[in-house]
């Protein structure tokens, strides 16, 4: 039977502006067994509260999100790992953080927990003891006796991410990328719960510094689902620019690391300059250069300084005339990445791969197309889905980034920058386009509190897409391949 | 007329103000003449996330463009605790991470200095008092020198960064 139609058939609970589905749990068993037929909808995230799992589908082809509950009986439910590979990790999340036990999953090693905590599932009404998870975390092991494995990580890189990643190579050939995250888990969710939703944003503003806007404008959006409201005009329209300046700023820093690894120091000395530029514009428009805590539910935190949108303007204007040159010293650094880290159009309708490495491969999702602040985004072209495909979309994202927040300051509207919350309950989803991809968020609103939230940033599908575009890679090309996903480890860690 | 990039010349590196004297000072006290001499008017920077959101390691990366230039004043970043002066840790501490943190100030030869940079390593910042971290790099490791931020711009790391080089190199 087609998925999408036994969703049609469930019952329904109030979450806006998607109703959320709630399915007996046979029915949840047969959601998995009709999945596992067919390759949409595509699963974006899985998560719990103390009671319920939780899916969000997505039916790509009417662009509408699908979430799915499924009640929770003696600690299990029923695992959708089996049907979406993608919902394994999720599923360690869940096991780590409530103690839900997933029947028939593809994995039961722990995921964020390290063993080191004080009290395991943290998110359940009752805490139990540390657990016994081993750290260093437990790997997969080498099969055979002429394999080596090489550990990157969790000290890894000049300047990057605290993560973990196991390569199974035979002499110089990766068979195997194993990456273990959860090292950077500070408990968002649980300092995010019983808080007011402006005082929870500074969680959700922390996720990722490199994805700050999105990810408050998400769970801003969220917010303003759950209570039925809208950010006035101008907030919306300032919401808009800010999301682009933060992309463009993300993919010149992205191409930047790449420039700095591949030894092009005229290349990184361009690109980090432009980029420097760019960010002194921004914290001069809006008081903080990566626009942190900028965007709250209700609105903005303040309005653009005066001449904040000249100071915006000025840098753009100076980067522009610069594009064909900065492309063409760009080719030195796509010349090198030809044919590394592929990821296939399949795997990135699949695994719902956004951003750069969805629309490098075919994929062109874009959640901008939810937002009618913004003008229509320049779709891309790409559909080989290697690094220096990449690479070349982060380059037309960036012209195309500039073309977006010149068209939408020019026709800046007036007024207010937010509006006051009610003191409400409610269900709401959110997203938003972040650098690597669409964010989402979800939450629940009791009285205005929040009771229980959820998000999922991109890199829940990136990071096992760069697995296994590694695997077949060369050793030392493995820092190559994933500096062109762009990942990073804390908003998927959380 | 906007300023045009390229092409040209690469921009030049800015200048740079004064070095604060306050916490040059309190640094000197803490430096041995004998680790002056050997490591002169020159510092090896090894950066450890210890659960950073990212944000700090924007404002870093930074510091290695051609604006601010770190390397002109003796100061650079290096891939191995083992060639490193200097810990420059970002992050909460989260507890999944306090072993590679220990590991990393282990790897690191002596004499060493700690620099707790942006306002979760100085004291957990707004992850304070969660069950997964340890509110900072000081409850694990002895803190030179805090820059404090979310995250610290550029000018504030460099200053910091310079302050720590004139403290070890003014009492040769």
């Amino acid at each position: 039977m087609n998925p999408l139609a036994m969703l049609d058939a469930a019952g329904v609970e109030d979450c806006r502006p998607w109703p959320r589905r709630v399915l007996s749990r046979p029915d949840w068993s047969a959601l998995v067994a009709a999945l596992k037929a067919d390759a949409q909808p595509a699963l974006l995230a899985l998560w719990a509260d103390t009671a319920q799992v939780h899916a969000l589908l997505l039916d790509e082809a009417m662009a509408t999100v699908l979430p799915v509950s499924v009640a929770v009986e003696a600690g299990r439910y029923p695992a959708l790992s089996p049907a979406r590979p993608l919902a394994a990790w999720f599923e360690r999340l869940v096991h780590d953080l409530w103690g839900h036990v997933a029947e028939g999953g593809r994995d039961a090693r722990p995921w964020l927990d390290h063993g080191r905590w004080p009290h395991a599932q943290p998110m359940a009404p009752r805490p139990g003891p540390p657990s016994t998870a081993a750290n260093p975390p437990e790997l997969l092991p080498a099969e055979a006796e002429d394999l080596m494995q090489v550990p990157l990580g969790p000290v890894h890189g000049l300047i990057g991410e605290a993560m973990h990643v196991r390569l199974t190579a035979r002499g110089d050939a990766v068979l195997r990328a194993e990456s273990r995250l959860g090292y950077t888990h500070k408990g968002t969710l649980v300092l995010m719960r019983g808080k007011s939703p402006r005082a929870a944003a500074r969680f959700a503003a922390r996720l990722a510094g490199d994805a700050t806007v999105a990810h408050s404008l998400a769970f801003a959006r969220a917010t303003e689902a759950a209570l039925d409201m809208a950010a006035p005009p101008r907030a919306a329209a300032l919401r808009a620019a800010m999301l682009e300046l933060e992309r463009v700023a993300g993919h010149l820093d992205a191409l930047a690391v790449q420039a700095d690894a591949a030894g092009l120091a005229g290349l990184h000395s361009m690109l980090s300059t432009m980029r420097e530029h760019l960010l002194r514009g921004i914290g001069a428009a809006f008081g903080h250069r990566l626009m942190m805590d900028c965007v709250v539910p209700g609105g903005l935190a303040a309005d653009v300084a005066p001449d904040g949108v000249a100071a915006i303007l000025a840098p753009l204007e100076a980067l522009e005339p610069d594009l064909p040159l900065m492309r063409r010293r760009c080719q030195a650094l796509l010349g090198r990445l030809d044919g590394l880290g592929v990821v296939s159009r399949v795997a990135a309708f699949a695994w719902a791969a956004g951003g750069v490495v969805g629309r490098a491969a075919g994929r062109a999702f874009d959640v901008r197309r939810f937002d009618p602040a913004c003008p229509a985004p320049t779709p891309p072209e790409e559909h080989v889905g290697d690094a220096a495909t990449r690479g070349r979309v982060r380059l037309a994202q960036i012209a195309d980034g500039i073309r977006l927040v010149r068209a939408v300051l020019a026709a800046l509207p007036e007024g207010p920058v937010s509006v006051a919350l009610p003191t409400a309950s409610g269900e709401g989803i959110g997203c938003a386009e972040s650098v690597r991809g669409d964010v989402w968020h979800w939450l629940r609103l009791d009285h205005g509190q929040i009771a229980a939230a959820f998000t999922r940033d991109p890199g829940w599908s990136l990071w096992p897409l760069a697995e296994a575009a590694i695997a077949g890679a060369r050793v030392e090309e493995a820092d190559a391949i994933l500096h062109s996903f762009g990942l990073a480890a804390s908003p998927v860690d959380l | 007329m906007p300023r045009r990039f390229l092409p040209g010349p690469l921009p030049a590196a800015e200048p740079s103000g004064p070095v604060d004297a306050e916490t040059t000072a309190s640094l000197a006290a803490r430096l041995n003449a004998a680790a002056q001499r050997r490591l002169g008017r020159s510092l090896a920077i090894r950066h450890v996330n210890t659960g950073s959101c990212n944000g700090c390691e924007l404002e870093m990366r930074a510091l290695r463009g051609a604006l601010y230039d770190l390397e002109r004043f003796g100061l650079r970043f290096v891939e191995s605790p083992r060639h490193a002066d200097v810990l420059m840790v970002t992050g909460p501490l989260t507890r999944n991470l306090r072993a590679a943190l220990e590991a990393a100030w282990d790897a690191t030869p002596d004499p060493k200095w700690v620099v707790a940079v942006g306002d979760c390593a100085v004291d957990g910042g707004v992850f304070k008092g969660s069950y997964a971290v340890e509110n900072g790099v000081g409850t694990a490791l002895p803190v030179d020198l805090t820059i404090s931020g979310c995250p610290p711009t550029p000018a504030r790391l460099l200053a910091g960064l310079r302050a720590l080089l004139e403290a070890h190199a003014g009492e040769r």
